[in-house]
């Protein structure tokens, strides 16, 4: 990977994730990502949350920001509507978007305004050791659920495309390069886009889950997925409990700087 | 062609800031705060600049902060209870070092108290309501037209010093008509840039002010932002020096440009024998209060602060020289004067409260003023 080492910060590494952590995996997606997109180094700014995967932006050598747990979607949103010229990617977790972020991920997605949003999805607050996120499946073990996990989940593509994403992916670290693909394809939606990037946390959540070890959480990954177009041919009966990926939606839809640009037009255009 | 202009404080405070080049808002409704929303959402667009409405206040000050870094003057304003959905991003612009200004427009509470009538009781809040320890710039106008002035204050002040400005508007000041005069030009600050090359830019070195240079995103020049503790690279850092200097350096910077940020004005200091201090809505009656005394036969005199933050101390040692008493009207339970008992002889001090949303009359200044010049006179 040559040709992506330049957007990585040398001096930032070695980085703080444990062995076997899914998230360098989807970190080396984005990266290849963009690198296929040829999007400028200078006019490419990183934005992310809190936790273990938000800390993925101190490793990449772009104008980057770590913000506070929940508010990436927020910071994006000023820079993007301030300087509409720049690439605005957002590395987040499950808990950092669909908890405490939640309300700004469904108005991000309500604006369509163009972000790259990635999230890390390991089914668990990693970074504080475990405890359940809105995405832990039911009947998983938690921290905060010792008994097993009794609340439903957030389909994270379905609340994406309700909420108005205009291009709703969802990929798996195991399937490296389709998730590269689907990355740069939200990269090349103007509009706001979602990658629900499934990946492994074997520390926090793999070990009390019967999945103690990194290559049993993505053989996981392996057998309960199903390519969308795949998914087509099979009965609801065979999809119980798989997870769709690939390209789930896409649609067109006006993006919010450039709606806010022809205002400003029409504004100016009229009463001087 | 300045033209006189009947406007309220909010009105002026807006125009103030667009004055001194903010270009982008970002905000959600709130009483009695919502004229700067209403204002800028139609403005910005006439001037190429921003205006959005968030889904609440944490993401209204997420965005401005998004927007400094990318480069324009940005600003949000609210009210108490958005004040505190607020705070923890405050202390991210201060660490992070985002220049940003935050409106708030008190009015009364705890909770959603009472949603129109004045209140002073945000001040403790403006200095400690963000978890940590940071340096503060806080100013809280006494007129409309100082609420112009201060609205160019405070986002030159943000600029200068590379971080977070309150101004503590409230309810009596924000709604209030007067007559005022804008000025046609006014002198503006930018944030400074980088002198070198992209290779050699480090975004958190400072200089001898304690304040680094800043680079708008999208310029060249790459850098990492963060709140954890971080050193003068931006990246992160546990190590106690590290620690160390930049926590201090959030106070110092604010330190060595006290004499710069302090504001206030003076009535009858110089033989004071009764000080009045007051601040924002307060001041007005207490103005009225002292100019009825001195019609009396009584020494009295009025500091009004514009700054809160940092606490003008030596201003109010040096007001309080002659003075046997000091009267502080507060629209609140007695807040400043706490900071205020820090500074002058506890035994003189006479805190006045009105905890009630209505505004102190003139009389309920005045005879604490009669009565410590010794009875009725
Ligand atoms: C306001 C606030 N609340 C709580 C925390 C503590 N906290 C840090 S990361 C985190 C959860 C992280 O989970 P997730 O977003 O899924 O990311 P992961 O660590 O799993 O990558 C929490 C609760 C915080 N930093 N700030
Ligand atoms: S706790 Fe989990 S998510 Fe965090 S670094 Fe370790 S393996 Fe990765």
């Amino acid at each position: 990977m040559a040709s992506t080492e330049k957007y990585l910060r040398k001096t930032a590494l070695p980085h703080i994730w444990c062995p076997g952590c899914g998230n360098g995996v989807v970190l080396s997606a984005i990266v290849r990502a963009i690198d296929k997109m040829g999007l400028d180094q200078n006019k490419t700014v990183v934005v992310s949350g809190i936790g273990c995967s938000s800390r993925a932006s101190t490793y990449l050598d772009f104008n980057t920001i770590h913000t506070a747990h929940g508010r990436a979607l927020t910071f994006a949103t000023g820079i993007k509507l301030a300087n509409p010229e720049l690439n605005v990617i957002v590395i987040t977790g499950d808990g950092d978007a669909t908890a405490i972020g939640g309300n700004h991920f469904i108005h991000a997605a309500r604006r369509n305004i163009d972000l790259t949003t990635v999230i890390f999805n390991n089914s668990i607050y990693g970074m504080t050791g475990g405890q359940s996120s809105p995405a832990t499946p039911i009947n998983s073990l938690s921290t905060t659920a010792p008994y097993g996990q009794f609340e439903r989940p957030f389909d994270i593509p379905a609340l994406a495309i309700a909420s108005g994403a205009t291009y709703v992916a969802r990929g798996t670290a195991f399937h490296t390069e389709m998730l590269t693909n689907l990355i740069a394809k939200g990269i090349e939606n103007k509009g706001f886009s979602v990658i629900d990037a499934i990946t492994q946390c074997p520390i926090a959540y793999g070990r009390r889950n019967k999945l103690r070890t990194a290559s049993a959480m993505l053989k996981w990954q392996q057998d309960n997925s199903v390519r969308i177009e795949d998914s087509k041919k099979m009965s609801p009966k065979d999809l119980e409990g798989k997870m769709i990926i690939g390209e789930l939606y896409k649609s067109e839809a006006p993006e919010y700087t450039a709606l806010y640009d022809d205002l400003i037009k029409r504004v100016q255009g009229g009463s001087k | 062609m300045s033209k006189a202009r009947l406007m309220q404080g909010n009105e002026a405070c807006t125009e103030g800031l667009i004055a001194a080049g903010v270009r982008f808002y970002a905000g959600y409704p709130i009483t009695p705060s919502t004229e700067f929303a209403e204002i800028f959402a139609e403005r910005m667009p006439k001037l190429g600049g921003k205006f959005i409405q968030m889904e609440d206040e944490i993401a209204s000050i997420g965005a401005v902060c998004g927007a400094s870094l990318a480069g324009v003057k940005a600003v949000t304003a609210t009210s108490g209870p958005g004040f505190s959905l607020k705070q923890e991003l405050i202390g991210y612009a201060a660490i992070a070092e985002i220049p940003i200004v935050i409106v708030n427009v008190q009015r009364l509470g705890p909770s959603t108290g009472q949603p129109t009538s004045p209140g002073q009781a945000d001040v403790m809040q403006t200095r400690w309501g963000s978890h940590g320890d940071r340096g503060v710039i806080a100013l809280s106008p006494g007129s409309v037209e100082e609420s112009f002035e201060i609205g160019v204050k405070a986002a030159n002040f943000a600029e200068k010093y590379r971080m977070p400005v309150v101004i503590l508007l409230d309810e009596v000041i924000g709604h209030m008509r007067e007559r005022v005069e804008l000025p046609e030009q006014v002198e503006i600050v930018d944030r400074k840039g980088p002198t070198g090359p992209p290779e050699t830019f480090k975004a958190f070195c400072p200089d001898d002010d304690d304040v680094p240079p800043m680079a708008s995103f999208g310029s060249g020049y790459r850098y990492h932002v963060t709140g954890l503790i971080h050193g003068e690279t931006g990246m992160p850092s546990s190590a106690s020096d590290v620690t160390t200097k930049l926590i201090s350096r959030l106070h110092t910077k604010v330190d060595k440009a006290k004499a710069d940020i302090t504001m206030y004005t003076e009535l009858y200091t110089e033989d004071a024998e009764i000080l009045v201090v007051s601040y924002g809505g307060s001041s007005r009656p207490a103005a009225h209060a002292v100019k009825e005394a001195r019609k009396m036969g009584i020494k009295a005199g009025l500091l009004k602060l514009i700054t809160i933050w940092p606490f003008p101390d030596e201003v109010l040692i040096k007001a309080a020289k002659n003075a046997k008493k000091i009267i502080v009207p507060e629209m609140n339970y007695g807040q400043l004067v706490t900071e205020i008992e820090r500074y002058v002889d506890r035994d003189k001090i006479v805190s006045v409260n009105r905890i009630d949303g209505e505004l102190f009359l003139p009389d309920e200044i005045l005879n604490p003023i009669r009565e410590a010049a010794g009875g009725a006179k």
